[in-house]
């Protein structure tokens, strides 16, 4: 089992969360976060003074897949939010020990 | 009982009222002629006559009703208008505390106003502050007959009652004090604001008032014999000749310059972050606009053409003054910001209040591009050459629109630019007209405003800065002036 960790744009939540669905995946946690990469931030004008906006607005998707689904759920979110600009965003991958459903007690692949 | 000797508001001299009669150029008391007689005594003309002639002050109820409306207008500028329109513009952390502060001053204001703010501002002393006959209205409310007691307006025989003048008048003073938390937010004291607030309002706005808006009232008026007698009651920039229709001097170049000497003494911010949002921003500028009919349209005390012409100028001149910031930003900035059109607005109604009954669409248009401009590019580049950290731009917008507003005023009252020009009676000249000499008494007006505001502003940091200090710990600057100062959050 791997959990896969996903920082991307904002506006493409809908397309990856559809694409993820597609490929079979059944559940995922979603978070607003802030942060910064390669797109740096940007700058803000207010009343003509400029204010360095550092930590840009990201979207944290994590998704918890059977060994079956990893391949295909990375290449569907790759797919799905990526724009060819720079900021798209990165899929992390970890090692997944123990998934256990709270409402019935199933564990493993069972519980995802 | 005192017909009329009241303290119609603002205006300045012979100008421009309708049935307007009095007459008078702004001339130095030369002669003694009539003139020595105590000013006081002789104004009223009730007030010499035998008992039994006594006649109720007639009120017309469009009048009455007119300055009520206006005056709650000015309530609803202040709270919450200008509170919204600064509690936008600073950080979520702050937003709370810059809302108190506002809610705060307005009550404190009000209430000294009563106790002694109007009797100072708006009572018989000498040409710098009135006396103390009115504390706690005293002898504002009912004549010997029980009948209201009537205050003057711009017309001859035309009153409304003093009582809603008196109320009217503190909401101006209210609004100002509060208008200088603009350079403050963020980092000064609560209770340093407090007590800014009230030797401020004491020693500035006070005197300013007086000096620009205390006159004896048309009545007062009676023959070409005691111009001189009655100019020498006024207070002294109204004695030199002054125009300031509804508060450029003593509303918006006062605050506006307390808020930079404020600034200059509490240091920059830590920090300086945007705006936590513009929507509250743009909500408030909307309430300001709104309220801001009142504060033009009802200084002038008559519900007749000059109020109309006010009213309308406080629409046009702003339009125009927040499309004008709007395009010098998007030209020189590269983007049309929603900030810099709502700026741009309230600049504009701060350029247009000295002049709003004083002056035509020409003048309206000229004052609306030129304070919109104007503040834009001090707000954008000189405010960092200066080193200042006015927060909210109550300098950049309030002074310097003010400024603006205030000198144009005196070009663009001339008839032959579309000017409402001086209406007098004409005892001494001709009863409609202009002199050109008005554009250097307007810029002389300014330079006592600014003058008179920085040195009381100054003298007051100083003495607060070795007393109760001026400025919160940086650790209270960081955690937010909300729960350090006030033990609460504006959202949860």
């Amino acid at each position: 089992m791997k959990m896969l960790m996903a920082i991307i744009k904002p506006f493409k939540l809908d397309a990856v969360r559809e694409a993820l669905a597609e490929v079979g995946v059944q559940g995922m946690t979603v978070t607003e976060v802030r942060g910064f990469g390669r797109q740096k931030g940007h700058t803000e004008l207010y009343r003509g003074a400029e204010y360095t906006v550092d930590l840009l607005p990201k979207i944290k998707l994590e998704v918890a897949v059977t060994p079956e689904l990893v391949d295909k759920a990375i290449e569907a979110i790759q797919k799905a939010a990526k724009t060819g600009q720079i900021g798209d965003g990165k899929i992390f991958v970890y090692e997944l020990n123990e998934t256990v459903r709270i409402r019935t007690g199933e564990t493993g692949k069972e519980a995802i | 009982m005192k017909l009329t000797r009241f303290v119609p508001l603002l205006l300045a001299f012979g100008c421009a009222f309708s049935g307007a009669t009095f007459a008078q150029d702004p001339a130095p008391a030369a002669e003694p002629a009539a003139a020595e007689a105590a000013p006081v005594a002789e104004a009223a003309p009730a007030e010499a006559a035998p008992a039994d002639a006594y006649v109720a002050p007639k009120y017309d109820m469009g009048n009455n009703a007119w300055m009520m409306t206006a005056t709650a207008l000015v309530l609803l500028m202040s709270v919450p208008g200008l509170a919204l329109f600064y509690g936008g513009m600073v950080r979520q952390k702050n937003m709370l505390s810059t809302l108190t502060q506002t809610f705060a001053i307005f009550c404190l204001i009000a209430v000294l106003w009563v106790v002694y703010g109007y009797s100072v501002a708006f009572s018989n002393g000498n040409a710098f502050f009135g006396g103390l006959d009115k504390l706690m209205l005293n002898g504002v409310i009912y004549d010997s007959h029980g009948n209201f007691v009537p205050g003057a307006t711009f017309s001859k025989g035309v009153y409304i009652p003093e009582l809603i003048f008196a109320f009217f008048q503190l909401t101006f003073a209210a609004i100002t004090v509060a208008l200088i938390a603009g350079a403050y937010a963020e980092r000064m004291k609560f209770k340093a604001v407090l007590l800014f607030s009230v030797i401020w309002f004491t020693f500035s706005y006070l005197p300013m008032a007086h000096m620009v808006w205390w006159w004896a009232g048309p009545d007062a008026y009676t023959s070409a014999d005691v111009i001189d007698a009655m100019n020498a009651t006024a207070g002294k920039l109204w004695q030199w000749g002054a125009l300031d229709f509804a508060g450029g001097t003593v509303v918006h170049i006062n605050a506006g310059v307390a808020g930079l000497v404020v600034a200059a003494f509490l240091g920059k911010r830590k920090t300086i972050s945007p705006p936590h949002s513009l929507a509250m921003s743009m909500i408030g500028a909307s309430l300001l606009w709104f309220g801001w009919f009142g504060f033009n349209a009802g200084s002038n005390l008559e519900a007749n053409g000059y109020a109309v012409l006010a009213f309308g100028n406080t629409l046009f001149a702003t339009a125009v003054a927040a499309l004008s910031w709007f395009f010098a930003e998007w030209i020189l900035k590269g983007k049309p910001s929603l900030l810099g059109i709502v700026s741009g607005a309230v600049a504009g109604l701060v350029g247009i209040t000295p002049a709003c009954g004083f002056v035509g669409i020409q003048g309206a248009l000229v004052i609306g591009i030129a304070a919109g401009v104007s503040c834009f590019l001090f707000c954008a580049y000189v405010k960092r050459m200066l080193g200042i950290d006015d927060a909210l731009d109550a300098f950049g917008v309030h002074a310097v629109g003010g400024i603006i507003g205030a000198i144009l005023t005196g070009v663009y009252v001339n008839p032959a630019l579309g000017g409402a020009g001086y209406v007098t009676d004409g005892w001494l000249g001709p009863t409609f007209g202009y002199d050109s000499a008005q554009i250097l008494i307007q810029v002389k007006t300014v330079g006592v405003a600014v003058l008179w505001s920085a040195t009381v502003a100054a003298v007051t940091m100083l003495l607060l800065k070795f007393t109760v200090g001026i400025r919160v710990s940086e650790e209270a600057e960081s955690e937010g002036l909300d729960v350090a100062e006030h033990g609460e959050k504006a959202y949860n």
